[in-house]
């Protein structure tokens, strides 16, 4: 088959890949997305995240789909299945803690991606629908790691599970009859677990597949920014190709792939010698099968979740109703959203950021980490004064940035991308 | 009729009419699925009273019996405990359990909450999000849950081990808490030997 000239511009080969790009975009859509997708030659370390986030991705859709093989989705079954695929399955040990690793890996990434856009400005217009299809998919992503820890039907998965649906039983006149319909019984039972199930192996994940490919949409229809918060779409060679970009493969690929040995080398590490990384990525009390009558003698939710459950703790009931606490909490997650919006500083990087948004960004990481720490421990002591003080500097860090963004000093942004030429 | 001229107006009406009936029709198939998520009818058999005899309970000790698929507590408490009950009522939240939900008798009875003060009957459901909170019942004695200084002024209650909530001997809640609510007493009966049967509030009912 001869060569024809096809839409970008270049020519097609010929043979097979021709005659399914007379079919199919195949040559097109890996020049756009791939071969002729410009990004900025100023990436650093903090631009592995992204593609870190697809690589646990993948392994927790195929270690998953293994682990539905043999895992039994009833009340009666579950804790024996896992103790069954642990024991007696072979490297039914090593596909489950890929699994329950990745769960812990999947936020690691994620929380580093996002401070990542806290750093560079990375939501600033016109990426605000790019952050917001990120935080859509941080908010489904907590959702089904949630009820992943419930399958296991341990004592810690019933009793997670208990808190949580009771969370929407604090709402107003509807709750009661919510948390019922969540659970599909008038307790955590046989019909939540298996509705959980449902949603964590099908429901879910195929939300997230679809919503990671929008991010990447919306990410190659702007363009990436990079460590200097600069558009280098404005400033394009005759070739038509950004002058301070460089074509994602092979550069990036390159890249992403060293990148992507050195992380697998730690997750190998934490799987092989430290799975439960201490009671931190499962917890002990998950060891024992659930039992309706026993709450663990100190319950907290794995450590992704414990700053907003840090949060949650942190506002007593008044009014008769514990709703405060929860609305605080939903709080925190739907503010993420407007940061696009609440974000006033001339400039996107925080580079050419005053001492203001350095000192404010560094209170927030720092009140996010010990919110974390105050959630994994007993609501006594110091620990409840600590919450209820972070939660306000965590709050303060977007409510307060509107102004604080206007009033800070900012230095002279390039005309160019900086670092090596 | 002239077939060759469109009518914007027209198109966008029956443009919004279609997506209209449409969705309305995605309403009314949704609504089988919704309503699959709902108690089926044999989670809402599971109903049923329970029968408990607490005669050989001694002072202090504690029983759990499962109800409608919650943990319920069986309470046995001494003089200790019950002599002091009304001495903390300016630090609950509610101590008359004017808020929270019982049945008549019980919050006729104020501070004890129990048709026979001997006995506390009532749901190990924290009323903050659902934890089973845990018995702390000796009073003053500030260290009986591990890990927790429950004060020298402890008056013997629960401590509920999820947020820290603070309950006393009847099940009503400090004020300053997570839990907004004293925990629930479902409706029961108990006979003069504490035979007891939970979920009716008379026995007449239940021949």
């Amino acid at each position: 088959m001869a060569a024809a000239p096809d839409s970008v511009g270049g020519t097609s080969p010929g043979g097979f890949i021709g005659w399914i790009d007379q079919r199919f975009p195949l040559t097109k859509l890996w020049r756009e997305q791939v071969s002729e997708y410009y990004a900025p030659k100023n990436f650093n370390f903090w631009y592995y995240f992204g593609v870190l986030s697809i690589v646990v991705l993948v392994n927790q859709l195929v270690t998953g789909i293994f682990l539905t093989m043999n895992y039994k989705p009833s009340a009666a079954e579950a804790f024996g299945s896992v103790e069954y695929i642990m024991r007696d399955l072979d490297w039914g040990w090593l596909i489950r803690y890929m699994h329950s690793t990745g769960a812990s890996a999947f936020f690691i990434v994620v929380y580093l991606h996002m401070f990542r856009a806290l750093l560079y400005g990375s939501y600033r217009k016109p990426r605000e629908l790019l952050w917001i299809f990120g935080c859509i998919i941080y908010l489904l992503l907590m959702a089904e790691a949630f009820m992943g820890y419930v399958l296991p039907w341990g004592n810690m998965s019933f009793w997670g599970a208990q808190v949580i649906t009771s969370l929407f039983g604090s709402l107003p006149i509807i709750g009661g009859s919510l948390v019922e319909w969540i659970r599909g019984d008038f307790v955590i039972a046989d019909a939540t677990l298996n509705r959980f199930f449902a949603l964590h192996v099908a429901a879910l994940p195929l939300a997230l597949v679809f919503l990671v490919m929008a991010h990447l949409m919306a990410l190659h229809e702007v363009g990436s920014n990079n460590p200097d918060g600069i558009e280098i779409k404005k400033l394009k060679g005759p070739d038509g190709h950004p002058l301070d970009g460089i074509p994602f493969h092979p550069y990036y690929t390159v890249k992403d792939l060293a990148g992507i040995a050195a992380f697998l080398a730690l997750f190998a590490a934490v799987i092989f010698f430290a799975p439960t990384f201490f009671g931190v990525f499962l917890e002990e009390a998950n060891f024992e099968p659930a039992n309706p009558l026993q709450t663990p003698p100190h319950i907290a939710p794995v450590w992704y979740f414990t700053p907003f459950y840090a949060m949650l703790r942190a506002v007593p009931s008044f009014a008769g109703t514990q709703v405060w606490g929860v609305l605080v909490m939903g709080a925190a997650i739907v503010v993420l959203f407007f940061l696009p919006w609440l974000d006033r500083s001339p400039v996107k990087s925080i580079r050419y950021k005053g001492p203001i948004y350095k000192i404010a960004l560094a209170i927030f990481s720092v009140s996010f980490v010990i919110l974390g720490v105050c959630g994994l421990k007993p609501p006594s002591g110091i620990y409840p004064l600590l919450a209820k003080i972070c939660t306000g500097l965590y709050f303060a860090f977007f409510l307060l940035m509107p102004w604080y963004t206007k009033i800070d000093s900012v230095k002279p942004v390039p005309e160019r991308v900086t670092g090596h030429a | 009729m002239n077939d060759q001229v469109v009518d914007p107006g027209r198109r966008r009406l029956l443009t919004i009419a279609t997506a209209g009936i449409g969705a309305v029709g995605v309403a009314f198939a949704a609504a089988p699925f919704i309503a699959s998520w709902e108690p089926s009818a044999r989670a809402k058999a599971l109903g049923a009273p329970v029968d408990v005899d607490a005669s050989k309970l001694e002072v202090g000790q504690m029983l759990k019996v499962v109800w409608r698929g919650q943990p319920v507590y069986v309470v046995r408490r001494g003089p200790a405990v019950l002599t002091d009950i009304a001495a903390h009522d300016s630090q609950l939240a509610d101590p008359q359990s004017l808020d929270s939900v019982q049945p008549e008798y019980i919050k006729a009875s104020g501070d004890v909450r129990a048709r026979n003060p001997d006995y506390w009957i009532g749901l190990a459901v924290c009323t903050h999000l659902g934890c089973s909170p845990l018995g702390a019942f000796e009073p003053h004695n500030a260290s009986q849950v591990a890990g927790v200084d429950l004060g020298a002024s402890w008056p013997g209650g629960f401590y509920c081990p999820c947020h820290g909530s603070r309950y006393d001997i009847s099940g009503r809640v400090f004020k300053g808490q997570p839990a907004p609510k004293n925990l629930t007493v479902p409706s029961y009966t108990i006979s003069a030997d504490a035979k007891i049967t939970i979920g009716v509030d008379d026995v007449a009912k239940t021949a």
